[in-house]
Parts: structure tokens; sequence; C-alpha cells
């Protein structure tokens, strides 16, 4: 089996977000960059099949020269080649006009993506990405399964889960679930070496139009003290949830 | 021109979503002149839409759509904008829209902005704003392409009751097998029990409630509130509550009205997910969590104390004001 990995590079879910040249751009300075958290679970996914079915991974990412080091994570972890299309990754339609080349050129039989990018939120590359290039699409994926032609996925849904069943190719939205969060691993010196001497493409990317830009970018107005309540006077708390918030 | 709405509907009654969307869509076409045309699927009451200012209803009754189906929903919904020649389509931001629309903004060509909090800042160029860095910024979009296709936050605009009736016109939209090609075997739903994302309160525990035998008295506080249960990422990592009750960042977005945290610290990534909740009622032990930063109301207590106190006190509220 191919398996093709959408990495995104975000900031670190603890990050601090400001934004720079007049709140245009997201300011990266002091910033760390990992590996998408639900792309991270999809790469382990991915790892898996390598390891139980046999399969190759190849990782890919749209971006520029500083994404780098998150795809040679990607392979000190254990994929066997990564692609980076050299482009701004500044509207999700282009990301997925840019992916739909690497996955029809490279002929994968699975390709796996995170739900959505924990930067923009745009939950909106796996989707445009089946449907540029026809294959099925699975989203909120929480288990997968294939075998031969065919793959069983689970998958969130409001207030429960389903399970799915589809033929290849399928591109998966995975998030938490996929795998054990216990399961995720950590490079080890032996990868790191290893991921040094890996293939890293670095392809031009294709012509496409954005639909969208982020022109400018805003911080929610500062919130305003906590009201404390005693623990001793909840009746108060009643009556500030009811009279004053109306929430009750 | 229509605009074109998806109004969202599970087992024939329209979602609490679906009229926000009409709202949403009412206002922007008191902006612009246009007139709003809903697409429902399956749906009994397409009269209700006819009260947030919906002036026309496609009515799709199709079995094949009685269940969830991504692609198919899709075509549906692209259709019909196509049949009404809509330029603005607007859905809403549940897990379904969001399955849904990148299908639909490919098939529409049309460009995409989810997650959209309030109407567009201005028509031309076309920009609005919506939430990004999981609820810790607001960013404004662009939208360049002729068609456009906007994904409403819920809870975020409200709803508008307006005057008037929908007329309705029956919708048969060409289906073909490929629209069927990912098929659903099992569904394994907690039926009668409020969801988080339909819930307009959530309550909410954390590893401060030292396990899951201790998890009755927040599912208390949430019946008496007719409210959603909850928790924190390690709860749910360490099997205290099922994964699907994970919020935050890596788990599930919270927009409720009320969002009562018990026990949680108020972790960066905790708080991304819930930062879109209105207002936030934080019960900790400890005066220096940081949840009480992000909080509206707090209560410096032991949850073991302050949790069974205030079910009571609620109790009492709920027979005087009922
Ligand atoms: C990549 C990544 C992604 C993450 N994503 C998420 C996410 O999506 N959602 C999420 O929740 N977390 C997430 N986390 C974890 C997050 O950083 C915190 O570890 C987590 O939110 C802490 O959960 P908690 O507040 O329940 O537990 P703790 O941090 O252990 O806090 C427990 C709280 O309970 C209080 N307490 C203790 N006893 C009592 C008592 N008797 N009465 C009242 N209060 C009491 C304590 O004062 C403390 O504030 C993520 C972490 C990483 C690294």
């Amino acid at each position: 089996m191919k398996i093709l990995v959408c990495i995104s590079h975000v900031p670190d879910t603890t990050s601090k977000i400001n934004f720079a040249e007049d709140d245009t751009k997201f300011d990266t300075n002091g910033v760390q960059f990992v590996i998408n958290p639900n792309d991270e679970f999809g790469l382990t996914r991915a790892m898996w099949f390598k390891e139980k079915q046999g399969a190759t991974v190849t990782v890919v990412n749209v971006g520029g020269s500083e994404t780098e080091p998150t795809l040679r994570k990607a392979l000190a972890i254990g994929a066997d080649e990564a692609i980076r299309v050299n482009a701004e990754a500044t509207d999700g339609f282009f990301v997925a006009k840019q992916l739909a080349r690497v996955a029809e050129e490279g002929s994968y039989d699975l390709i796996i993506a995170g739900r959505e990018s924990i930067d923009y939120n745009g939950g909106m590359v796996p989707g445009m990405l089946a449907s540029l290039t026809g294959a099925n699409f699975v989203n909120t994926c929480i288990g997968l399964e294939v075998e031969g032609n065919e793959a069983t996925a689970t998958r969130e849904i409001d207030g429960g889960k389903e399970t799915v069943k589809c033929t290849l190719p399928v591109i998966i939205g995975g998030q938490k679930g996929l795998v054990e969060e216990s399961d995720l691993r950590i490079p080890n010196m032996r990868g790191i070496m290893m991921a040094r001497k890996k293939q890293l493409t670095v392809l031009e990317p294709a012509e496409a139009q954005n639909q969208t830009a982020a022109v400018k970018f805003e911080k929610p107005a500062p919130k305003g003290e906590v009201k404390l309540v005693s623990p001793d006077n909840l009746d108060e708390l009643i009556r500030l949830l009811h009279d004053e918030a109306k929430v009750i | 021109m229509p605009i074109l709405i998806y109004t969202e509907s599970e087992e024939g009654k329209f979602k609490k979503t679906a009229f926000e969307v009409a709202s949403y869509a009412r206002s922007l076409a008191g902006q612009t002149g246009d007139t709003v045309t809903a697409v429902a699927i399956n749906a009994k009451n397409n009269s209700e839409l006819g009260r947030y200012g919906v002036d026309k209803v496609l009515n799709v009754s199709d079995d094949k759509l009685s269940g969830f189906n991504a692609r198919a929903y899709a075509d549906v919904i692209g259709q019909a904008a196509e049949k009404e020649g809509a330029k603005t389509v607007i859905i809403s931001s549940g897990a379904n829209d969001k399955y849904l629309a990148p299908v639909l903004a490919v098939k529409l060509n049309a460009g995409y902005a989810p997650n959209v909090v309030a109407l567009p800042e201005s028509m031309e160029p076309f920009r609005v704003k919506r939430t990004a860095f999981s609820n810790k910024a607001f960013n404004i979009t662009e939208i360049s392409t002729d068609v456009k296709l906007i994904g409403l936050s819920k809870n975020s605009f409200g709803l508008k009751e307006a005057e008037g009736a929908a007329a309705e016109e029956a919708f048969s939209p060409s289906l073909d097998d490929g629209d069927f090609a990912v098929k659903t075997t099992a569904t394994d739903k907690t039926t009668g029990k409020v969801t988080i994302a339909d819930a307009e309160i959530v309550v909410s525990g954390g590893r401060g409630l030292k396990g899951p035998e201790n998890w009755g008295m927040i599912e208390e506080l949430a019946d008496v509130l007719g409210a959603a249960t909850a928790c924190s990422k390690p709860v749910s990592d360490m099997g205290w509550r099922p994964h699907s009750e994970h919020v935050g960042q890596t788990g599930k977005p919270v927009a409720s009205n009320l969002y009562i945290a018990v026990g949680i610290s108020g972790a960066i990534q905790h708080l991304a997910g819930i930062n879109a909740s209105k207002v936030k009622v934080v019960i900790n032990s400890d005066p220096e969590a940081p949840f009480f930063k992000a909080a509206d109301y707090g209560v410096v207590g032991n949850a073991f104390e302050v949790v069974p106190a205030l079910i009571e006190k609620l109790k009492e509220f709920k027979a005087q004001n009922s």
C-alpha cells in the first residue's frame, strides 16, 4: 500500500498568538513549530500500517524551507520519504491543488490528513483534495482498517460514532482516536540519523489560484475580571447567572 | 438574486443552527436587497423557516438522503445553488457542515470561509470575520471568487425572528452512485442525551474530580440544567470518560451559552476549545488556577462540597421558577 500523509507545520499548542506588520501577519517570533497534532495521529497510524501490513509512507507539506525541520521530524519518526511543495500555504484551496498534483503523480492508495490544522482551523484541505482527485473521503476519522481494496473507518459524529466502508483510494481527515496517545512517537537518535539520509524532494508549485486571503487579524477584547462568589453563597451565583448573564 | 442557505435537520426537525443560518442570511439580504432560499432535506416543518426570514424553501424529499452523506448532501446543495443562480451560499459550522463544505466549495468553485462570526465587513471586496488559531484570535478573510461559501459559527449570530411565510417548492436533484460511495454500516449514538455540539449549557469535569466514580454529581448537575457533560483531555485519556466528551484544541469545540468547568485548571489547550462559549463559570479549589482569568464567574472551593450544594440550590431555584 502506498500512503501519503499530509503534514501541516503549525505553532505549538502552548503558543501565545501575536500579530505583526499592522496585524496583517502572524508573528512567528519565539514560536515553536510542530507537526499539527491531528496529522501526528495520522502519521502514527500510517506507521502502524507500514509495520503491520507493509506500506510505504511519504509525507508531504506545502510550505517554505522553514518547514523542513517538521518534515525531517516525520522522517525521523519513520516515514520513508518527504516532499515539500515550495510555496507559502496561504489558502486552503491552493494547498489542496498542490497536494492533488502530488497525490495524482504518486498514485497513493491512502491519503491521511488531519481534520483541521490548529492555526487557521480551516478544515478544508482534506475534503477539497478528495474532490479534486475524485477519491473517497471520510472526515473526523477515529479508527481505520484497510483490507485489500476496502477501507473500514470509524468516524466521530455528534453524540457518538459511526462505521463507514468505501473502496480505495480514500482520503481521511484524522484526529485523536486514530491511534492511542501513548502510541505517538518521539524520534530517537537512530531515527534522526536515518532521517538525514532519507530523500526530501522539493517541488515547485503547480499553477493555482488563491480563493481566499487572510487580510487582517484581531485579538479578542480583553476580558473583565472574574466575579468571585463565596462557596457559602451559591444563591448569589444562581442570581448572577439568571439576572445578569441570563443563561439559566 | 437569492442567497442560498442549507438548513440542517435531524429526524425531520430543524436544528437550531438552521434558524441561525436563516437569521444571518436574512440580515445580509436586508443589506444587499437579495432574497433568501433554503434547501431543506427531508424536513417536515418547512413553514418554520418563514419565521426567520426565508422567502423560499427548496424541499428535498428522498429516502436515500435519510442519513447524512457528505458527498450526496454537497451535491444537493450545489445543484440548488446552480439552479437558483446563488452567489452566496451559507451553511453552519457543525461537524456535518464541515464535512460537506470543502466538497461543496470545489463543486461551486467557491472560496470558503469557515467559523464566521459576523456579517461581512465589506461586500467589495468581500470580507468576513472568522475565528482562527483555535479561538485565540480572529481573522478577516477576503473571498475573491464569484461564488462565496460561508460557514457560520454556532451561537455567534443569534436568532432573529422576521415576519413572513416561505413559499415551498419541491426539488429533486439528480444523484448518482458515486454520491454514495462511502457507506455507513453502523451507527452508535447515545440517544436521549444532549450532545456537546447542540447543548446550550455544558458541564465539564477535570482531573480535579479524582476519578470516574465521582462523575455522578457532574451528571446530576448537568441533568438539573438540561446540559451536556464534557471533560478535559487527561480525563478522557485515562478512560474516566469517553473520548467524545474531550473538549479543547485537540478535542471538541464548545460554543454554548454557559460552560461550567469543575476541577479543570484551564490550560491553554483546554481554553482554546471553550473560548467561543459566552459565559464561563469555574469551580476550582486553587485560587491561582489559570481558568479564573478566562472565567466570568468563579467559586474558589472544593468541588465535592460546592457541586452537591449547587445542585440543591438549583433544584430549589427551578421549583420556584417553573
Ligand atoms: C498537544 C497537546 C494538546 C492538548 N489538547 C488538549 C485539549 O484539547 N483539551 C484539554 O483539556 N487539554 C489538552 N491538553 C492538555 C492540557 O495541557 C492540560 O494538561 C489539561 O487541560 C489539564 O486538565 P485538567 O485541568 O483536568 O487537569 P489538571 O491540570 O490536573 O488540573 C486539575 C485542576 O483541578 C483542581 N482541583 C483539584 N482538586 C479539586 C477539588 N477537590 N475541587 C475543585 N478543584 C480541584 C486543581 O486545582 C487543578 O486546577 C493538551 C496538551 C497537549 C500537549
